[in-house]
């Protein structure tokens, strides 16, 4: 199919959200769209599938203009989307999942089972997916998950576009890997694919074409063979240094001492076992691992929102079995969430209430139980200079910032109070790349300030980017601790589970994690980036 | 480095600004008055409410229902009728809630004093009470998060307290009253505050552990008022012991004409309300408490302690309750309280704390509404359905919880910041 996009556009009121948009993509091409978020990417994407309607401009298919007033037509005309959050029933099979909403039937309403099945294997043989037709979704790893929703993309009646929505957020490196072969498989069959991405080393990997989008606007038409630099300015509209500037750390005495650190969750699985694991003050300690191999709850224990179940954690020389998360916050632990929006801030509150939110007791916040609005008032002006907070003033609500605005305020309110060890919890996600390069300065100047980092991220990048010493989670222990030095396929490994000395010996002995990537070029520090930007406040999110 | 960067954010004010024409008062205004903001869905409920309170008189009434029967004959008989049972029937209302036009005239003619004019606002300030206090006790646990469904237990627990304080102490006025009046509130407090504690140590559900102790509060009134510590000494009827002289709450008005009911309880309650406002926006303690009510997880990860502040605000939230029962008890004419006094203040306060955004400004307001309904009902009857006041409460409160049906009805313009819906988290 080709897809040709003529000067569309979307307006949302009085602000312009996609702006004159031409883009074409010819058949069984990858055509990657580059931008931060809030560019219009997706604004974009939910035109192209009928989701909203374009303000004005048009969708050509085959040279055809089309019209879709929902994602039934956009289906019918051959566009399958993959969205960024999966859209799978968990505990339906692999085969129902794929025939959701064009069942397969027997007549009068009676399911075909054995026809549903045919047809994900059909699919699957056609296109080299392989997929169980009976697996049940839930228990599948996130990747084969996705795989399911590519496979349930393709089963419509002729479809010849996909559309893949940050597709590689939440998948482990190999998984990745794996992901970008389907792409260049799919595309070699004849299939369109377009890929929306705000990860410069996959799309450099995979696409034929990339558009940059940047405030709703085409700003930018690269070759795939540009470099990273070039992607990252055009997408952010000025150089961007995708490099962290550090000298070599300094450790000093252990700020943070884990040992033996178990927890249980509530349904009964040791979600931290056994965990070892100290920082020294001035280090950043990356945390490398694939998300829900027990960082979560070893951030929250830290902090003491959680109660081991054994082990003994020390902070800056303290026990801290009996404190409080007041009293840890008090004594000088910082602490960056990895779910800005559900344990960061409160949304509904201002700017200045949330920059106070763990100190708005504490002179000069308050007096006598009564809250200094003055005091309050004049902290939100000095943090909003200092760390360059985008709000029109400290009155408005948090939930009015972007992303990276938000962070910020989180960052402002644990780096703005005497601190002595830091935990940051996927401190730069669904952040842009200028937030993120801020984030990621304020960190390594935190560090030479001498206070201990335990930096957790599910971003190898950003690991890279700024540790001083790596240390890999898989099924809530420590399986190793490496330098920064060590490579891309090696920690690759650990984090799927490989034992250190397996991991070490190669790509033979390992996982596939090693396998047939060019994506894998071996980042050392040098080349590292900031460039991870968003994946929304997903994952851990849902259950409220 | 970063200071450079151009904010990719859509709100720029010179963007947002730009399109914009000169603002006008006029034109601002008549925007606002088409938009579905908070104020406006008020207000367009409140007469959306009595349209249809006026549609339902004419359907329930059964002479000007007959005259439906000939409409295509002579339609100005049905028309006619119907306009005239709904005036006189909103009149009747207003004349008990608010100003009886009658007594005017007499008041003019010299054969009825000042009093008689205020009667109908006395009234409308003796039944507005009660739900005032009701009311903050159920929008101040909703600011915590919390659906507070116990107002009525404990409403009746203060209303015991008060009233035990009330009669079996014998102390100046002076010391007596406000004594009797905290008793009512620590009543209220520790009945209040069981749902809290459950829910802060167990995760027990504040919406069913306080609907079952309200079912406990009312039951044990009913045995506690037929014991011999509170029965009262002279009746042989369901009733306690009056409270004594020194307990009664003092009228505001009864110089001017002793049927004045309105009692200093009133100013309480706009004084709980104006406390409520202090302790929300400025105290720490109501920073605490707003922040968990938006959002627990965050409070938590800033160190706060969710579960003491569940309890301490259902211990709060009891105390106002409960100073709804003192209230009750110490209120003129109470000789002793029976199964009836508390009628359904506590959970009439539930309605009130959603008309009132959980706002102390709105809640008093949207008490004085419901007052002045309930007063002008009981007046009004038997020529207005009694019952006429119960639905119009209804209606308003319905509409008010569907924002969006509203928008709809009357093609209002959706606000900048959306629909603001009832903040009734806690489901």
């Amino acid at each position: 199919m080709r897809l040709e996009l003529k000067g569309l556009t979307k307006k949302f009121g009085s602000f312009t959200a996609d702006d004159d948009i031409d883009l074409v993509v010819e058949p069984g091409q990858i055509h990657a769209v580059l931008g931060e978020n809030g560019a219009g990417k997706s604004t974009l994407m939910n035109m192209l599938y009928g989701i909203l309607r374009p303000t004005s401009g048009e969708i050509l298919i085959d040279g055809e203009p089309a019209s879709f007033s929902g994602p039934g037509d956009a289906i019918a005309a051959g566009i399958g989307m993959v969205h960024q959050h999966f859209k799978l029933v968990g505990p339906f099979s692999v085969a129902d999942n794929v025939q959701l909403g064009r069942e397969h039937t027997r007549g009068a309403g009676v399911l075909s089972a054995k026809a549903a099945r045919r047809a994900v294997l059909d699919v699957s043989e056609q296109y080299g997916l392989a997929l169980d037709p009976d697996a049940v979704c839930e228990d599948l790893p996130v990747g084969v998950q996705q795989r399911v929703e590519i496979v349930k993309a393709l089963s419509g009646p002729k479809t010849e576009l996909l559309i893949l929505d940050e597709p590689t957020a939440v998948l482990t490196p190999a998984e990745i890997t794996e992901l970008l072969q389907i792409m260049r498989n799919l595309a070699e069959a004849g299939t369109s694919i377009l890929f929306i991405s705000h990860k410069l080393k996959e799309v450099q990997a995979v696409a034929d074409t990339i558009t940059v989008i940047r405030r709703g606007k085409v700003v930018a038409e690269l070759e795939p063979t540009a470099s990273e630099s070039e992607m990252a300015s055009a997408m952010v509209g000025r150089a961007v240094s995708l490099q962290v500037d550090k000298t070599p750390a300094e450790p000093g005495e252990a700020r943070l001492e884990v040992e033996g650190l178990t927890v249980v969750s509530d349904a009964g699985v040791k979600v931290v076992d056994g965990l070892d694991l100290t920082v020294r003050a001035g280090e950043i300690v990356g945390l490398a691992g694939v998300e829900g191999n027990g960082q979560t709850e070893l951030a929250r224990a830290v902090l003491g929102l959680v109660k081991p179940d054994a082990g003994r954690i020390a902070i800056d020389g303290r026990d801290a079995h009996g404190r409080s998360p007041a009293r840890r916050i008090a004594d000088g632990l910082g602490y960056i969430p990895e779910d800005r929006g559900r344990d960061g801030l409160v949304s509904e509150f201002s700017v200045a209430e949330n920059l106070v939110l763990n100190q708005y007791k504490d002179a000069p916040y308050a007096k006598g139980g009564v809250v200094d609005a003055g005091a309050v008032h004049r902290r939100a002006v000095d943090s909003i200079a200092e760390f360059d907070i985008r709000t029109q003033s400290p009155d408005e609500s948090a939930s009015s910032l972007s992303g990276g605005n938000q962070q910020k305020v989180i960052i402002a309110r644990e780096f703005s109070r005497p601190r002595r060890f830091l935990v940051a919890a996927q401190p730069t996600r669904g952040v842009d790349v200028g937030a993120t390069e801020f984030i990621h300065s304020r960190l390594v100047s935190e560090r030479d300030t001498g206070t201990g980092v335990l930096l957790i991220s599910s971003e190898l990048d950003e690991i890279y980017a700024l540790a001083d010493r790596i240390a890999v989670i898989y099924n809530g222990r420590i399986v190793g601790e490496v330098d920064p030095g060590t490579p891309r396929d090696v920690i690759g490994r650990l984090m799927v589970g490989a034992d250190a000395a397996a991991a070490e010996a190669g790509p033979e002995t390992g996982t596939d994690a090693g396998t047939g990537s060019d994506i894998e070029t071996s980042t050392g520090i040098e080349t590292s980036t900031g460039i991870e930007t968003s994946t929304d406040e997903d994952a851990n999110g849902g259950d409220r | 480095m970063s200071t450079e960067t151009k904010s990719p954010a859509p709100e720029q004010p010179e963007a947002a600004a730009a399109p914009e024409p000169k603002p006008n008062f006029m034109r601002l205004f008549g925007r606002y008055l088409t938009e579905a903001n908070s104020v406006m869905v008020t207000v367009y409920s409140l007469l959306l409410a009595f349209l249809i309170g006026a549609i339902l008189l004419i359907v329930s009434d059964e002479y000007t229902r007959s005259t439906y029967s000939y409409f295509f004959a002579r339609p100005q008989d049905a028309l006619s009728a119907s306009w005239y049972l709904v005036r006189d029937s909103y009149l009747a209302l207003f004349e008990g809630a608010i100003l009886n036009l009658n007594t005017l005239d007499r008041f003019a003619a010299g054969t009825a004093d000042f009093g008689d004019v205020l009667r109908p606002l006395s009234e409308t300030l003796t039944y507005a009470t009660p739900l005032i206090f009701t009311g903050l006790a159920v929008g101040l646990a909703f600011r915590a998060g919390l659906f507070n469904i116990g107002a009525q237990g404990q409403m009746i627990f203060g209303m015991m307290g008060a009233l035990i304080v009330g009669f079996s102490l014998n102390l100046p006025a002076a010391i007596h009253l406000p004594l009797a009046v905290i008793a009512g509130a620590v009543a209220g407090g520790l009945f209040g505050a069981v749902p809290g504690v459950l829910k802060a140590t167990t995760g027990a559900h504040e919406v069913i552990s306080s609907i079952m102790l309200n079912n406990i509060a009312a039951l044990f009134l009913v045995w506690a008022i037929g014991t011999d510590f509170l029965h009262s000494e002279t009746k042989p009827d369901l009733v306690t012991k009056p409270v004594e002289d020194s307990a009664v709450m003092p009228t505001l008005l009864s110089s001017l004409n002793s049927s004045l009911r309105v009692n200093f309880s009133l100013v309480v309650g706009i004084a709980a309300a104006v406390f409520v406002w202090w302790l929300l926006s400025k105290s720490t303690f109501g920073f605490r408490i707003r922040a968990v009510g938006f959002n627990e997880h965050a409070s938590a990860t800033a160190g706060m302690r969710i579960g003491s502040t569940y309890s301490t605000t259902m211990a709060a939230a009891g105390a106002l309750a409960g100073l709804a029962g003192a209230a009750l008890s110490l209120g003129v004419g109470s000789g002793g309280i029976t199964t009836n006094t508390a009628l359904e203040y506590g959970f009439d306060g539930i309605t009130v704390a959603l008309l009132g955004r959980a706002n102390p400004g709105g809640i008093v307001a949207a008490a004085l509404l419901f007052g002045a309904l309930k007063a002008g009902a009981l007046s009004a009857q038997p020529d207005v359905p009694v019952d006429i006041s119960t639905l119009l409460q209804a209606i308003i409160v319905l509409f008010i919880a569907a924002p969006a049906l509203v928008k709809a009805i009357l093609h209002l313009r959706t606000p900048r910041g959306g629909l603001v819906t009832l903040e009734a988290k806690g489901w």
